[in-house]
């Protein structure tokens, strides 16, 4: 499984460099040129440049499957995954920067756990349960088509990628995203989550939640796991809109 | 030097490491887990077909219970498990789903009525009871007697890791990201906490915990070719290998999954093969049923690997320029059933093959996949000889999967040994055992220890590259120490492998950074990776015989009489270039299940003179009580029920049962 066959063509690789934990580091864009191989994706590309040209470039990968949402950044000015990203798909010409609203770590690595952590302490992403359910006895029944519903909603990775994509995430510090809305609707529709919405109102029902979209549908068009995002935000909108207007009555 | 104090320390945030977690803290104890990445990054987000459990909810599971789960594992395992460990396993596995059910996994759910599937080739009509709908559904998967994989679609890890993570999240439980243990602080004879590094400053912290648990996951970054995430490094493994106390269990025993994509590596899930996809050669011929008449394709993983990689050596394998493949068909199964069941099969077929496995086949080989050995601990998960050092998950040899683990049953093990360690670890730290008295001194030179070494990293004058080094390693392992071993090849593996070992101790580090420095970390894990992947070529060295995954071909039996035990490995010190190597017995006279044939596979092996005695015992047991129940003769035949945490203790109603009532 070895030998690698070079397509002929050469790749430059821009990448948006900065290291904020040096005090020597300006931002700055460095260019790498590489032989891309048949089958190269971004993941194969960056590594090769780590090993072979410059050691501290940092990015992030974990499972370089497309599964575990660790490598989103601008590729192109698009938000993406690097991982499943096949250089063949691009111009040989390639600028790769980090996602923007995250915090930087450095070069193409941002602080994306810390953000979703705060977003799911903030909107309390669990199942709210009052009882505790006897393990020994049968499982509570769900149609199994509320079932494959609620997976339709739970395969969001966190990457991230519609927070940086989001031009209401990058005006207001703390804007949930689509992230965070999509994660309401999904325990919304969960009957195994006690919570009304009145209480998804407390948390979303304000400018920094669902009113502050402003619906420029970037977050569902980036989405690498093609969530309805769109649909999800708009809906739960209409809800919060009714649940206001009771409230103010 | 900062130092943080807790009761418990997990070191591992996927599956295994979070419900630990979650388990002490259900106790009142305060807990602290590090992770290498955001918790719900862990390479449990990446298993895609499911977790066994025996429901029994699906017609085609109807009559499934702990007993033939227990069987199938112990099979499975080439009888390498702890049978004892596996009979708590069975046992807590459907309170493990349940659990994940109440917490808000979308599990797949049974509907009423008939459907069309796939099996052994061919269409059939399965009707679901109308008594069973909505409850949780299961699929087929590799060595089992029923359908008991109970999954979401095939993206099953990310369902159960983001359910568990929240968990953790709701009971406040902190996570510190992107910190690495380095070094087990101990005193010769008890664990004492970590020293870890921050991977975005570089600074050192130590945590002083009354219990450590770790849960770092496998080691399939020793090999090239793995389907495992870029950190599965095994360094909680390794950091246990270097006190020179704790013994790893069983290293040589590696899978190799049947589907990985060709020549990525990426894995597509067994539930291809569960919902009824077949392997197919260059002629398009359907060759399984040829070598393994009562399994086919859904032989255990070690068994199918087998077949495969010798199919290609019958010159049968698709030629391709990066070497030879087979294909996997799933085109059979029809577009709907993959678009909903197998999305994220195709999602990865799309993306890095750019095909639609709806339409074409699939180019697939063999890939390491999980590590079976791991840090050995008893059955509360313990180390025998590190006390407080606890373990759990693809980190641990707990002993669930002896020399194959079966497919499903490994994040069903990492939930349920959470469960089950997280109660234990509350005992321990209740009891006296669970005291500290620690000196800041011996934590100092831990410490200092450390940076000791990072500074002889970055100010040395070494010459060698980490990343040469690395993958030197990873393909001498996976041509050397791969599905087909002997003891030549062996033998030249585990002398390169000193070689490598005894370069990676004049490394040369050319970004100096103390910080965040990726070049620095690939450096100080070689050395530990190596010490690995010695641990795993010399117990297959030594390991005259095949028994599940490890598999020799100058010695083809299993062999009961000699090798019925399990390798322990140590390392005395950073001077010797080769682990030392103890076995430990596995006892004949106590099983509940001895040795025999697994149903599929190889029908001749060397058997244990103990064994035949041991079936007669049990047969008289079972004779002398006509009256009792499946619960009481399992009792009577190997009791283990008095060593499960009280609360988890007690059988698992089912649909026949409920109905009955
Ligand atoms: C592609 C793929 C598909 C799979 N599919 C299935 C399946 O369908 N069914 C099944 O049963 N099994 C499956 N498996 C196996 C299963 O997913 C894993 O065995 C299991 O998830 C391991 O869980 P874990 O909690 O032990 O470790 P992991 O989930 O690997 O977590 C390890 C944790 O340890 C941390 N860590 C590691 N080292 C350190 C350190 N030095 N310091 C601090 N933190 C550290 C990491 O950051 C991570 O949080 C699959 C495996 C793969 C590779």
């Amino acid at each position: 499984m070895t030998g690698v066959t070079e397509t002929g063509r050469m790749l430059r690789i821009q990448v948006l460099r900065f290291n904020p934990q040096s005090r020597r580091s300006r931002p700055h864009v460095q260019s790498f040129t590489l032989q891309e191989t048949e089958g190269m994706t971004l993941f194969i590309a960056l590594n090769e440049i780590r090993e072979t040209q410059d050691p501290s470039l940092q990015f992030d990968f974990v499972c370089r499957a497309g599964i575990c949402g660790s490598c989103g950044m601008l590729i192109n000015g698009r938000p993406g995954l690097a991982c499943r990203t096949l250089t063949i798909n691009l111009d040989a010409d390639i600028v790769l920067a980090p996602l923007p609203v995250f915090e930087l770590i450095a070069d193409l690595s941002v602080n994306t756990g810390k953000w979703m952590r705060a977003m799911s302490e903030r909107l309390e992403t669990w199942v709210h349960r009052g009882t505790e359910a006897d393990l020994s006895r049968l499982e509570e029944r769900m149609e199994p088509e509320l079932a494959e519903q609620l997976y339709e909603l739970d395969r969001c990775i966190e990457c991230g990628c519609c927070v940086g994509a989001c031009g209401t995430a990058r005006m207001r510090d703390d804007f949930i995203g689509a992230v965070g809305l999509n994660k309401i609707a999904r325990f919304r529709l969960d009957p195994r989550d006690d919570r009304d919405d009145a209480a998804y109102y407390q948390v979303v029902g304000d400018d920094d939640g669902v009113f502050g979209c402003m619906t420029l549908l970037a977050c569902q068009d980036v989405c690498p796991k093609r969530l309805p995002l769109q649909t999800q935000i708009a809906y739960l909108r209409r809800r919060m809109l009714v649940r206001g207007a009771r409230r103010s009555s | 030097m900062k130092v943080v104090y807790t009761d418990v320390l997990v070191v591992g945030g996927g599956l295994a490491g979070l419900r630990t977690a979650i388990g002490v803290s259900n106790r009142g104890l305060d807990v602290i887990v590090l992770s290498l990445v955001p918790a719900k990054r862990s390479h449990s987000a990446a298993a895609q077909g499911g977790m066994q459990a025996s429901l029994a909810n699906s017609i085609k599971g109807a009559g499934d219970n702990e007993d033939m789960h227990f069987t199938d594992t112990v099979r499975g395992s080439d009888w390498g498990a702890d049978q004892t460990v596996v009979r708590m396993f069975v046992n807590t596995a459907p309170k493990a789903v349940r659990e994940l059910a109440a917490w808000g996994v979308p599990w797949n759910r049974v509907q009423r009525g008939s459907r069309e599937v796939v099996i052994n080739g061919r269409k059939v009509t399965v009707t679901e009871r109308d008594a069973a709908h909505g409850l949780i559904t299961a699929r087929d998967f590799g060595g089992t007697h029923k359908w008991r994989t109970c999954f979401v679609s095939d993206t099953t890890g990310h369902a159960m890791l983001y359910a568990m993570s929240d968990q953790s999240i709701a009971r406040s439980i902190p996570v510190h990201e992107r910190i690495e243990a380095m070094a087990l602080i101990h005193d010769g004879g008890r664990c004492l906490g970590v020293v870890a590094r921050n991977l975005v400053t570089g600074r050192l912290i130590a945590y002083v915990a009354r219990a450590t648990a770790i849960a770092s996951g496998g080691f399939g970054r020793i090999y090239r070719v793995s389907t495992n995430a870029v950190i599965n490094e095994g360094l909680g493994a390794a950091i246990a290998l270097e006190t020179g106390i704790a013994a790893l269990g069983n290293m040589e025993a590696v899978q190799f999954h049947p589907t990985g994509i060709f020549p990525a590596g990426i894995l597509v899930t067994e539930g291809c093969r569960g919902d009824g996809g077949l392997l197919r050669d260059a002629h398009g011929h359907r060759f399984m049923p040829d070598y393994e008449p009562e399994k086919q394709e859904l032989a255990s993983r070690d068994v199918v690997s087998r077949r495969m990689e010798e199919h290609i050596r019958r010159g049968q394998g698709v030629k391709s320029r990066y070497g030879d493949h087979l294909w996997l068909d799933i085109t059979i199964l029809g577009r709907a059933h993959i678009e909903k069941n197998l999305r994220e099969v195709q999602d990865i077929c799309r993306n890095f093959l750019d095909i639609d496995p709806a339409e074409e086949m699939i180019p697939v080989r063999p890939a390491q996949h999980y590590s079976m050995g791991g840090i050995r601990t008893d059955y509360t998960g313990q180390s025998r000889t590190l006390k407080g050092l606890f373990a759990c998950g693809e980190a641990a040899c707990w002993d669930l999967h002896g020399f194959n683990r079966l497919g499903g049953n490994s994040v069903a093990e990492t939930v349920v040994s959470g469960m089950l360690v997280g109660e234990y670890i509350g005992d321990f730290c209740a009891s006296a055992d669970g005291d500290v008295n620690i000196s800041s001194g011996l934590v100092r030179e831990f410490w200092q220890r450390e940076e000791r070494r990072i500074a002889g990293l970055l100010k040395g004058n070494g010459t060698e590259n980490p990343f040469d080094l690395l993958r030197s390693m990873q393909d001498l392992m996976t041509e050397k120490v791969g599905i087909f071993r002997n003891g030549a090849t062996l033998e030249s593996a585990v002398d390169e492998l000193q070689q490598l070992y005894r370069r990676s101790g004049n490394l040369r580090v050319r970004a100096r950074a103390w910080g965040a420095n990726p070049e620095l970390t690939a450096a100080y894990r070689v050395r530990r990776m190596l010490k690995l992947a010695l641990c795993v070529a010399c117990g297959a060295l030594a390991r005259t015989e095949s028994r599940g995954a490890h598999f020799r071909e100058d010695c083809l039996q299993r062999n009961d009489r000699d090798w019925l035990r399990r390798t322990l490995a140590t390392w005395a010190g950073d001077d010797h270039d080769r682990p030392t190597l103890n076995y430990e017995e596995l006892d004949v006279t106590g099983m509940e299940l001895p040795p025999g044939w697994r149903g599929y596979g190889a029908k001749d092996y060397i058997e244990h003179p103990g064994a035949a005695q041991r079936l007669e015992q049990i047969e008289r047991i079972v004779a002398a009580r006509p009256a009792a129940d499946r619960r009481d003769l399992q009792a009577a035949v190997m009791p283990y029920e008095h060593l499960v945490p009280a609360r988890y203790r007690g059988g698992n109603e089912r649909l026949a049962e409920a109905a009955a009532q």
